[in-house]
């Protein structure tokens, strides 16, 4: 323990000098705006600042590049609360509910509410990380596919919850995520599948970005362009203010659902340090299970802060757990950290169990900047959030455009194709018809990030088991996984046939 | 829609080099990118070829060796598929290279639909080979060599797992040889990526693994894997107590290009500007750190010499597949 | 068009959709195969049967009345609405379209004064200047600092000496 606070002491030493300060202050403030971006998430920041990085020395680089990563996690929430549009899969979940409290004008409230939760997630993990970093990783190692796939059916399990009153609509819209989610490559067979009408962009698969930009910003502003038509003109979005006396009683009842965060910020670390699942997962098994335990279960999904709070808590703290699998096993948690790997190997970093020993200074400078990067990112953010309301006030014929503007470069920015503005303008299409007919859509967004980490590891587990579905039951951590997920599924089912009685 | 956007990309660029060519009439003056030189990997964000696309990216802008930023952009789908068609619809093109792997001669064999034609692709260097040994989990203190891997793989039979990167991927091949010279009968797991194909061994959710130095190294350093044997000519310095399979009486070596390729089509100065810069690249200090600290393997080759390389990797893996029975 | 019929409709279509993806995944193997497991069509096959049974069950409740959407009256879209949508969607259309040819930084300003200037009747002046400021921030945002290159069409050649001076 003590020799654990003396490395993070002389990580601290390396944070605090003045070049590394500026660096985290700048990564931050980029990695805000850069989240705040529909389309865009922390993995561009990172991806295309990696370059820049070799004028700095690796401890520095790599104090920048997590200094974005924290500010684009945050960012995040800023596009899912005042625009409705996700910026990242990770931050779906906070649109579920922080969408609504902007259009309630309590646009503030979410946003300093999602602030929070995300200091308090990245605090809490960043302290389970400096202290319980080996263990956790044994844990990430023998994580085989059958645990994977468990914890895969936890997170659908969470769905259930999610999907309107029509079950036909919510199966008909988790199916078709699923289905959009194999498009272009089986990874098992490594055959090309599901080229539709044998369009070559089809190839590279459906991005998940294309579909949220798709329904959340191109066929939610449809919507708006309706509503704004009916309502005479009125504008659109929210009517929030900044003053201190609303932001002291917000703070005060965001301090009420602590527990929410604290939930949200354990779960999200455990499920962000498991190789491949990443934060995704995290912030929506959060989300369902505030839910679960909410003593008004009927707010969420028409602005319940805790619906807020329970997702921003959880991506924050997967993000960190992330950077386990990735600096001890050299398995990237997600996209962005895969890159970071990529910037380590440049520096002539090997990651792997060595790292924390061959490269301490590096390890613990990284520890320490992250506790720096947190810190400096809730301030930065929260001093911003009276610019973000301003700009909801501008009259919508002026924000529409622009919003829109942003949907088909978000759009673009990906994987730099046109075939993926068209289908995203197809999606949007597409989304607002179906939207105005019920169907709820939120599931086929979360599907199609899902699907692809389900399949694989359903189809290993049955390769390894020649066939047997007891696989799933019969490990150490698959076992209790997948019958909680069981529980979860049915536990509405069986809740109905008892209250029917 | 999507068809007409590569002929409109062309006649872009005809204006484009032909504003240029009467903009710069300065004769003898060596052609040089005018615009961001986009470069298409192959794979995912994240495995082998990623990670060295960046490494080459950031070694042209670090040390200034281009006028314009080299950009990657991953083009995974279709074990590559996509990009060989993304790279097929450049044609002419002067600002588009992609770095490619085995999977660059493998895919247009097994997908002849795509009507990719790899000797029309523009030959640019080959930066490395990159190596494959076989794996074990190092707590398995009975295994410490290949008569002992396969008698253990033996008395398991096809519960012995043995996992890799996709079916009739380069792991596959040498999963396939190995069941056939040793009388195996191991089971294949696919997973995404030899990251996580290494990951699966630490974890002994797999047996054995083929997977190449960079993806076991960290691994391997902390004792947690040990290699059994190399498919190379040569023993590796890095691994000078795993035996070649050649030294063990099998005739079977195996390696992964890494390439710069440029567009198919692509003007006789500009593959000559690419040529020059990768070279350049290729003797640079810190590329040559990386080969020696992930033990890869092969000298530079461009131009006939690496377009004749192709077509003989090309016949080879062609009879392997006809071999594996994933083509007629 | 009253709710209820676009309901039968879209269930309709859907149900088409899924039925196409079910032949379309049926390319790959869709059972089982010895030592690989399930076969790479498996997955989508059996989900898109899935969809086609949601779509079945949507047409049952629409046949069986039930539930407020199958029920509806009301016009799906009023008219006086479906101007301003069909317009949007048509200008966003369009815009998409010309980025291939006269590139994002020809169609971005067309896009922003027709949506300003004739939806939203603001003055010339503010459209204009919006119209310049806004596709000038994001070729800075984008192409300088992310340097993520935009679709030109026909313009790259006005770009070449911008990428000389920033890139």
């Amino acid at each position: 323990m003590l020799e654990i606070l003396g490395l993070l002491a002389q990580g601290f030493v390396v944070v605090f000098e003045p070049q590394n300060l500026l660096l985290i202050i700048a990564g931050c403030t980029l990695g805000l705006f850069i989240g705040a971006m529909p389309g865009l998430g922390s993995v561009n920041g990172v991806a295309i600042l990696l370059p820049l990085t070799f004028l700095v020395p690796p401890t520095g680089a790599i104090i920048f590049l997590a200094a974005i990563y924290y500010g684009a996690m945050y960012g995040g929430a800023i596009s899912s609360i005042m625009l409705g549009i996700p910026g990242a899969s990770t931050a779906v979940a906070t649109t579920f509910d922080g969408r609504p409290l902007a259009k309630q004008g309590l646009a503030d409230k979410a946003l300093i509410g999602a602030a929070v939760a995300s200091f308090v997630g990245g605090t809490i993990s960043v302290v389970l990380f400096t202290f319980f970093a080996p263990p956790l990783a044994h844990v990430a190692l023998v994580f085989g596919a059958p645990e994977e796939f468990a914890l895969m059916m936890l997170a659908f399990a969470t769905f259930v919850g999610l999907g309107g009153d029509d079950i036909f609509k919510t199966l008909f819209s988790i199916t078709i995520g699923l289905v959009l989610s194999a498009i272009g490559f089986d990874i098992i067979s490594g055959e090309p599948r599901l080229v539709l009408w044998d369009i070559t962009g089809f190839l590279h698969g459906v991005n998940f970005l294309v579909l949220a930009i798709g329904i959340y910003g191109i066929g939610e502003m449809l919507w708006t362009v309706e509503e704004h038509a009916l309502g005479g003109g009125k504008s659109m979005l929210s009517d929030a203010t900044v003053t201190v006396a609303r932001t002291i009683s917000a703070l005060k009842e965001i301090l009420k659902t602590w527990k929410t965060s604290v939930m949200g910020s354990l779960l999200g670390y455990f499920v962000g340090i498991l190789p491949a699942a990443g934060a995704t997962p995290g912030s929506l098994m959060a989300y369902g299970i505030a839910k679960q335990i909410s003593k008004e279960p009927e707010k969420f999904g028409n602005g319940a802060l805790e619906g807020v709070v329970a997702p921003e808590a959880a991506n924050n703290a997967a993000s960190t757990g992330s950077m386990l699998p990735m600096l001890t096993l050299g398995i990237p948690g997600s996209p962005t950290t895969a890159i970071l790997l990529g910037g380590m190997v440049i520096w002539g970093l090997e990651p792997g169990p060595r790292l924390f020993v061959d490269h301490s200074e590096f390890v613990w400078g990284l520890i320490a900047s992250l506790y720096a990067a947190n810190l400096f990112t809730v301030i930065i953010n929260i001093a911003f959030i009276p610019v973000f309301i301003k700009v909801l006030k501008t009259p919508f014929t002026i924000l529409a455009p622009v919003i829109f503007t942003l949907c088909l470069i978000g759009g673009y920015a990906p994987t730099q194709d046109m075939h993926d503005v068209w289908l995203m303008i197809v999606f949007g299409i597409v989304g607002y018809l179906m939207r105005k007919l019920d169907y709820p859509l939120a599931p086929a967004v979360l599907a199609i990030v899902l699907g692809p980490l389900a399949e694989p590891a359903l189809r290993q587990s049955l390769i390894i088991s020649d066939g047997s579905f007891m696989i799933f039951f019969e490990r150490f951590y698959a076992g209790p996984i997948m019958i909680a997920a069981l529980i979860l599924l049915f536990l509405p089912l069986f809740k109905k046939v008892y209250d029917r009685h | 829609m999507f068809k007409t956007q590569h002929t409109l990309r062309k006649v872009v660029c005809a204006v484009g080099v032909s504003a240029m060519l009467a903009g710069i009439p300065v004769i003898g003056h060596a052609w040089e990118p005018q615009k961001p030189v986009e470069f298409v990997v192959m794979a995912g964000k994240g495995g082998g070829a990623d990670k060295a696309v960046r490494l080459l990216q950031s070694i042209i802008a670090a040390d200034k060796m281009a006028p314009v930023p080299f950009t990657p952009v991953n083009k995974p789908g279709g074990s590559g598929a996509e990009a060989l068609v993304h790279m097929k619809g450049k044609q002419g093109d002067n600002h588009t290279i992609m770095f490619t792997l085995n999977s660059f001669y493998t895919t247009p064999l097994r997908q002849p639909g795509l009507g990719i034609d790899i000797a029309t692709f523009t030959p640019v260097a080959r930066m490395a080979e990159d190596t494959f040994l076989l794996w074990v989990h190092s707590d398995r203190k009975d295994i410490n060599s290949v008569a002992d891997f396969a008698k253990a793989a033996k008395a398991k039979g096809n519960k012995w797992i043995m996992a890799g990167t996709g079916k009739n991927s380069e792991d596959n091949l040498l999963t396939d040889f190995l069941n056939k010279a040793y009388g195996l009968d191991m089971k294949y797991v696919p997973y995404k990526g030899g990251g996580k194909v290494a990951k699966e061994l630490a974890g002994k959710n797999a047996d054995s693994t083929v997977n190449n130095p960079s993806e076991q190294l960290g691994f391997y350093e902390a004792g947690t894997t040990k290699a059994l044997a190399s498919f190379t000519d040569k023993r590796l310095p890095l691994f000078p107590n795993a035996p070649t399979f050649k030294e063990l009486g099998k005739d079977y070596v195996y390696y992964m290009q890494r390439t710069v390729v440029g567009a198919p089509g692509m003007s006789k100065e500009a593959a000559a500007y690419y040529e020059g810069l990768f070279t350049k690249v290729f003797n640079s200090p810190k590329w040559q750190d990386y080969r020696n600290k992930k033990s890869l393997q092969g000298d530079l080759l461009t131009g006939d010499a690496l377009m004749s390389y192709w077509k003989r990797e090309r016949d080879v893996h062609e009879i392997m597949l006809k071999e594996m029975g994933a083509i007629k | 068009m009253t709710v209820r019929t676009a309901e039968l409709l879209m269930a309709i279509l859907m149900g088409v959709f899924s039925i196409y993806l079910m032949v379309k995944s049926a390319e790959l193997p869709i059972g089982w195969i010895e030592d690989e497991g399930p076969g790479g069509g498996t997955w989508p096959f059996w989900l898109s049967a899935i969809m086609l049974i949601s779509c079945v069950g949507i047409l049952y409740n629409w046949v069986r009345k039930k539930g407020s959407v199958a029920t509806s009256d009301k016009t799906y879209i009023e008219s006086h609405v479906l101007g301003d949508v069909v317009a949007v969607a048509g200008a966003l259309i369009v815009t998409v379209a010309l980025f291939s040819f006269i590139g994002i930084y020809g169609a971005l300003p067309l896009f922003l004064i027709f949506y300003i200037r004739f939806m939203g009747k603001h003055s010339w002046s503010l459209t204009a200047t919006l119209a310049v400021a806004i596709p000038v921030v994001i070729f800075y945002f984008f192409e300088i600092t992310l340097k993520i290159i935009l679709p030109k069409g026909i313009t790259e050649p006005l770009f070449l000496p911008l990428y000389k001076i920033f890139l």
